[in-house]
């Protein structure tokens, strides 16, 4: 029986043959990821249990980017406790504050992961690095702790779903338009346990970027993980990067995927996910009259360069809405300081944003960026939840780098059409 | 293994923000996470919450974050099992590399009410609702994810 892209990596990794969904196998792992909220537990853990050793200095990623620079002290203790593991193993590959980016964007930039490979993190947005062709998933501190100790996790093989991707995304319109149009159709649960997988001939019209936003949020739907099938742009991107051997698995051709779903990408519209949950889409032509208070343009979904270029482009010349807090902060170093080369940083501080170096901030409600009772914040981000960037009576509406610019000038929900 | 507590019912996607709001992750004391478990959605839940009680929602219980906070928070906090009709992929994981006991089952995520006494044997995957007098099957756990419960956790199993 064939098997998917994602199937066919973990067989590569738990030294089988053939595996069927369902299956629950031991895998090698490429690499083990954890950042400095989720490390801390797993450090306890793993020297609760007794482990003296890790399986491999380069094979583990610890980057402090979810409360650094540090919010408070009990998060400065908790990057102590990360950079004392880190230097007592001599880690390859420990971001600290200078270095650190936030951790999805700051991987693949690194060419530290690659097509064929199995990955773990203990951060649920660790399904990103599926837009290079590897098998990538979250999981949690004891999976990392057992992973750094044995370079093994354990898996249940998932059945897939396969997105057919044509056509071409219309101006102003992003990966995050597509992801969020996806996740209204599937629901947050509808690719629960399950592999997406993204293939078709409109692959050719998404860029990295795009892809790394849309496997981003393969975990909004619930699923294992998001892959993408590798093709040139993926190849030219990861040969810039990647210094070490990569594999491209393909489906086979009778790969059994429980469903599939055709995704016209010119049919696609600025789409807005309401409060609480990123399946509550909206076209932007639906979303009626929302005034808000605050602008997040980054995040591991729209941090990268090309969504600080939409965003300048809109920006540039434009003035932020007197009610509106405009904060945007470049995911990594390499892409802020891109932004200063490019002139973006001027364009946003003259059109009145704040910008930050980078940093998980306001995304998770950590700091940088906190909402009050009853504030509405239009967010480049990928979670809504109840209290997720502050208030439990606040709301974040979950939108494109464009969106949400043109929101920031505007002072309500908006598309870029309606500031030009 | 057997279980007996009363519930504390929840709903629909019930996720980790809310079981554990990041604001309280600058710590990885358990007893300093539990003293805010459920706290966005119930801030009487601490309150009232017995050791050995039960916790029965809907669909996708702990979606979003993999933060294994929120399962650490739920079982210091003192409950002893969690009924869901799904759960979300990383917390269901999470739960058991911890030894927190989920069981999947809709007829009990229906029919159990909030204060009802419901006792679970992890064996043969049986709920008995006691109040209610009524039974409920859920599925059993398979034998490699017993073996890993049955050690106590993830890492105990791989020492
Ligand atoms: S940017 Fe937000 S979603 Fe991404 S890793 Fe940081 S907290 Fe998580």
């Amino acid at each position: 029986m064939g098997m998917t892209m994602t199937q066919k990596i973990l067989a590569a990794h738990a030294g089988l043959e053939q595996v069927v969904a369902g299956q629950l196998i031991r895998a090698k792992l490429d690499m083990v990821l954890g950042n400095d909220i989720t490390s801390p537990v797993a450090i306890n853990e793993f020297e609760k249990a007794g482990f003296s050793e890790i399986f491999d200095k380069s094979k583990i990623s610890m980057v402090m980017d979810h409360f650094t620079p540090n919010k408070d002290i009990k998060a400065a203790e908790q990057c102590v406790q990360c950079r004392t593991f880190a230097r007592h193993f001599n880690l390859d590959n420990f971001y600290d504050v200078g270095a650190m980016g936030i951790e999805h964007a700051l991987l693949p930039e690194k060419g530290i992961v690659a097509a064929g490979d199995c990955i773990i993190g203990a951060d649920s947005h660790t399904c990103t690095y599926g837009a290079l062709g590897a098998f990538s998933t979250g999981v949690g501190s004891t999976d990392m702790a057992a992973g750094m100790a044995t370079g093994e996790a354990w898996f249940k093989v998932p059945e897939a779903i396969k997105f057919n991707i044509t056509g071409k995304l219309s101006k102003n319109v992003s990966g995050k338009d597509v992801i969020l149009h996806i996740i209204g159709i599937t629901g947050v649960d509808g690719a629960l346990y399950q592999s997406m997988e993204f293939m078709g001939q409109g692959l050719i019209n998404l860029s990295i970027d795009d892809r790394l936003c849309m496997a981003n949020m393969a975990i909004e739907a619930g699923a294992k993980n998001g892959i993408f099938m590798v093709d040139e742009i993926t190849k030219t991107y990861l040969d810039e990067r990647v210094h070490r051997p990569y594999k491209i698995y393909a489906p086979d051709e009778d790969a059994v995927y429980i469903r599939t779903i055709d995704i016209d990408l010119s049919k696609i519209k600025p789409t807005v996910s309401f409060p609480h949950l990123p399946d509550n889409t909206r076209t932007i032509d639906e979303v009626g009259d929302i005034p808000i208070q605050q602008v997040v343009i980054g995040s591991c979904t729209n941090g990268r360069l090309s969504d600080m270029a939409i965003a300048a482009e809109i920006l540039k010349g434009k003035t932020v809405h007197r009610d509106v807090r405009a904060i945007i902060i470049p995911a990594t170093q390499q892409i802020y300081k891109e932004c200063i080369q490019l002139g973006y940083l001027e364009i946003f501080i003259d059109a009145g944003c704040v910008v930050s170096t980078p940093t998980c901030g306001p995304c998770l409600g950590g700091h940088m960026g906190i909402l009050a009772a009853g504030e509405r914040c239009v967010a480049t981000t990928n979670r809504n939840f109840v209290g997720r960037m502050g208030h439990v009576k606040s709301e974040v509406y979950l939108a494109s780098p464009a969106v949400a610019a043109a929101s920031a000038i505007s002072g309500k929900l908006s598309g870029p059409e309606e500031v030009n | 293994m057997e279980v007996k507590g009363f519930i504390h019912k929840y709903g629909d996607n019930v996720d980790t923000d809310v079981i554990i709001p990041a604001r309280h992750l600058n710590t990885s004391n358990h007893k300093e996470l539990a003293a805010h478990c459920m706290e966005d959605i119930d801030a009487d839940f601490i309150k009232n919450v017995k050791q050995g009680d039960i916790m029965v929602a809907g669909f996708n219980f702990g979606c979003g974050s993999s933060r294994e906070h929120a399962p650490i928070a739920i079982k210091e906090a003192g409950i002893d099992c969690v009924i869901a009709k799904t759960f979300a992929r990383i917390f269901y994981r999470n739960s058991i590399n911890i030894g927190l006991p989920i069981l999947e089952c809709s007829e009990a995520s229906e029919k159990i009410k909030a204060g009802d006494e419901v006792s679970i044997n992890f064996d043969s995957g049986i709920i008995n609702n006691i109040t209610k007098n009524e039974r409920y099957q859920a599925l059993p756990f398979p034998d490699f994810i017993k073996g890993i419960m049955d050690k106590g956790g993830l890492l105990s199993s791989i020492k």
